[in-house]
């Protein structure tokens, strides 16, 4: 199985205060599914990501990508994991701001070491795959909000990764750039990506095969669509 | 190879943040600057002084000796007093230490005092009148130049002869032969029988405003029979002058009938005693630059690490950012360590070119031959590392530590 959470619980403190953002969440995801994560404001939805995608560690339960146990997991490791297997894509974009389309894309692959000639090729063919190869040598503020996305989703794609995580990838975007974003994941999709995008707008979840729903921690619904 | 990828991204990055703050980065390094240039000016003078005076005292051969009722080194007045009380040396020592050193090749002892020296209407003041024998040829380096040195006969039968030096015979003989002619030295008739080549000066003492006359002259001439004897003694070769030294020592308490116990009532001196002197001056020249250099270069580095913090504030969400893609701690340090250290390289290139501006100043405006050596260019890049990697580590060490989530959130 590619993910498989086992009781996942994530407790934030603040200060002498104990917030409960995921109680003992039980999921599994398989190779080239196609996932939306709905749920109202603060019920565990960025927690949740950020778990799956290594950037945080859960405060209990186990964690396996790829049959591996992420939890026991040091920083350093987590740093690979998420270089190998993840590409996030984020509702504000997170570009670096002064450097341009194609070395933001390359960013990931300087992290393994590839080779400067064989990182631009890499990052010139994810960026054609998101339609932005006229756009190599902008800069983030010489882009469009869409063409933002489009690079930060080519830089999550360069490093070929087991799945791609997005936290409300169109809720910084106008509804038309939004369905073009969306258009872009269902291609990755068909040829064979892992999608796990987080939204609150219905009409975005149906480009999904399946809809879990959060509500305070807690998986209300978890349904396949057509 | 991984290394050197992501070493070169942390230079570029670094580049990109020096060029962005162009103005802040500047005056970061100031107290680099300062504390380079302090250090490396202060170095090159001293190694020029070194030079200078090496070049100085270089008539003093290093296998010379001169036995002495005093040292040269004296350090205070009732030291003095001590020295003066001591019985005199007197010229006939030479003589014996001649017959019984197996160390040295010449010995000559010596009187001197200052005369007016005449020709012919021509008058020289205040020249420096030298009582010796002939060993003084090579124990004081007196080679003459025309004619001959005195002789061992001159000195024997205490001949009214005597050899100039070389700018004495300049003032007092234009476009003539000076050898024959007779001159008066202190009133007394002498004739010319040399003249000794160009010797040059030592610090502010002239070495050719000399005339060489025989030591029984001397004595007789200038009432100088109570006077204290200096005797310079020639070793055979620089590499024995310690034992020629302890030889010299063993005769001369012998010829003062000095009994086992008692201090020496003489000095022998040389010339790494003034060396040893000089050293212990310079020693305080080394000081004050490790003082300006370690202060300043502490304030510098302190600097550097202050505007470090700054830029990891600055750039949180990058490091986020840098992180969530995959970063390891290691990869964030050595960005920011490469930073620390190109913002020393920065200062330290500065320093370096002011150092050499003011060393070249130092070196046209003044007899030092200061100068920056290759030596002194490495120790910048010394600088460099060790001042980055110090004050850049617990900068580094913070923004590598960043939790991701919450450098991502930053504003
Ligand atoms: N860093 C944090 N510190 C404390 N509480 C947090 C933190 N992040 C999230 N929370 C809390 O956890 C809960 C879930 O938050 P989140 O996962 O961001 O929700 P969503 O993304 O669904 O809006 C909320 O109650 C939120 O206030
Ligand atoms: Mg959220």
């Amino acid at each position: 199985m590619l993910i498989e959470l086992k009781e996942i619980e994530k407790t934030y403190e603040i200060g002498t205060v104990q917030v409960p953002a995921l109680k003992k969440i039980n999921l599994t995801i398989a190779k080239n599914e196609y996932v939306a994560i709905m749920g109202p404001s603060g019920s565990g939805k960025s927690t949740l990501m950020n778990i799956l995608g290594c950037l945080d560690t859960a405060s209990g339960g186990v964690y396996s990508l790829n049959d591996n146990d992420v939890s026991a997991m040091t920083d350093d490791q987590l740093a690979e994991i998420r270089n190998r297997e993840i590409g996030f894509v984020f509702q504000t974009f997170n570009l670096l701001p002064r450097a341009n389309s194609l070395h933001n894309v390359e960013l990931p692959l300087i992290y393994n070491g590839t080779p400067a000639s064989q990182r631009k090729k890499m990052a010139q063919n994810a960026l054609e795959k998101v339609g932005l190869a006229d756009r190599m040598h902008h800069r983030p503020n010489e882009l469009s909000g869409g063409q933002r996305q489009r690079v930060a989703i080519a830089r999550a794609l360069v490093n070929n990764p087991s799945i791609i995580l997005a936290d409300e990838p169109t809720g910084n975007l106008d509804s038309r750039t939004g369905e073009e974003i969306m258009e872009i994941f269902e291609t990755l999709h068909e040829v064979g990506n892992t999608i796990i995008l987080v939204t609150h707008e219905e009409y975005i979840a149906e480009h999904s095969n399946r809809i879990i729903r959060l509500r305070d921690g807690l998986i209300e619904r978890d349904e396949a669509m057509n | 190879m991984r290394i050197l990828i992501y070493a070169w991204e942390g230079i570029k990055i670094a580049f990109e943040a020096l060029r962005s703050y162009k103005m802040r980065s500047l005056l970061t390094t100031l107290g680099i600057v300062i504390g380079v240039t302090t250090v490396i000016t202060i170095v090159s003078l001293v190694q020029g002084l070194n030079k200078a005076f090496a070049n100085q005292i270089s008539a003093i051969g290093t296998d010379t000796l001169y036995i002495s009722k005093m040292p040269w080194i004296i350090r205070s007045d009732k030291e003095w007093f001590s020295y003066r009380n001591r019985r005199n040396i007197t010229v006939d020592y030479a003589k014996k230490i001649k017959q019984s050193a197996t160390l040295v090749q010449a010995v000559s002892p010596v009187l001197m005092t200052r005369r007016s020296v005449k020709y012919a209407g021509t008058t020289a003041e205040r020249v420096l009148v030298v009582g010796t024998n002939a060993d003084h040829l090579i124990t004081a380096n007196a080679l003459p130049e025309q004619g001959r040195f005195l002789m061992n006969s001159d000195v024997r039968h205490r001949k009214a002869v005597c050899v100039l030096g070389w700018d004495v015979a300049k003032a007092l003989f234009t476009n003539v032969d000076p050898i024959g002619k007779r001159i008066t030295v202190g009133g007394r008739k002498f004739k010319v029988i040399g003249v000794v080549e160009k010797k040059g000066s030592m610090f502010d003492f002239n070495m050719d405003n000399q005339v060489y006359i025989p030591i029984g002259i001397f004595q007789t001439a200038f009432g100088a029979r109570w006077r204290s004897v200096d005797i310079q003694v020639k070793a055979i070769s620089p590499a024995v002058i310690e034992d020629a030294e302890i030889e010299l020592t063993g005769i001369m308490r012998r010829l003062r009938g000095l009994p086992p116990g008692k201090e020496n009532d003489f000095a022998i001196n040389k010339q790494s005693m003034l060396m040893d002197t000089y050293k212990n001056l310079t020693n305080v020249l080394w000081a004050v630059a490790i003082g300006v250099g370690a202060i300043s270069l502490l304030v510098g580095g302190i600097g550097i690490m202050n505007i470090l913090l700054v830029s990891v504030t600055e750039r949180t969400r990058e490091i986020g950012i840098r992180k969530a893609i995959g970063a390891r701690k290691f990869d964030i340090m050595i960005q920011f360590l490469i930073e620390s250290m190109m913002i020393c390289a920065l200062g330290v290139v500065i320093g370096l070119l002011v150092a050499i501006v003011v060393a070249k100043i130092i070196a046209a405006t003044t007899p030092i031959p200061a100068a920056i050596t290759l030596w002194i260019a490495a120790l910048g890049i010394v600088f460099i590392v060790a001042i980055g990697l110090f004050f850049g580590i617990y900068p580094a060490s913070k923004a590598a530590r960043l939790n991701p989530i919450e450098a991502l959130r930053y504003e």
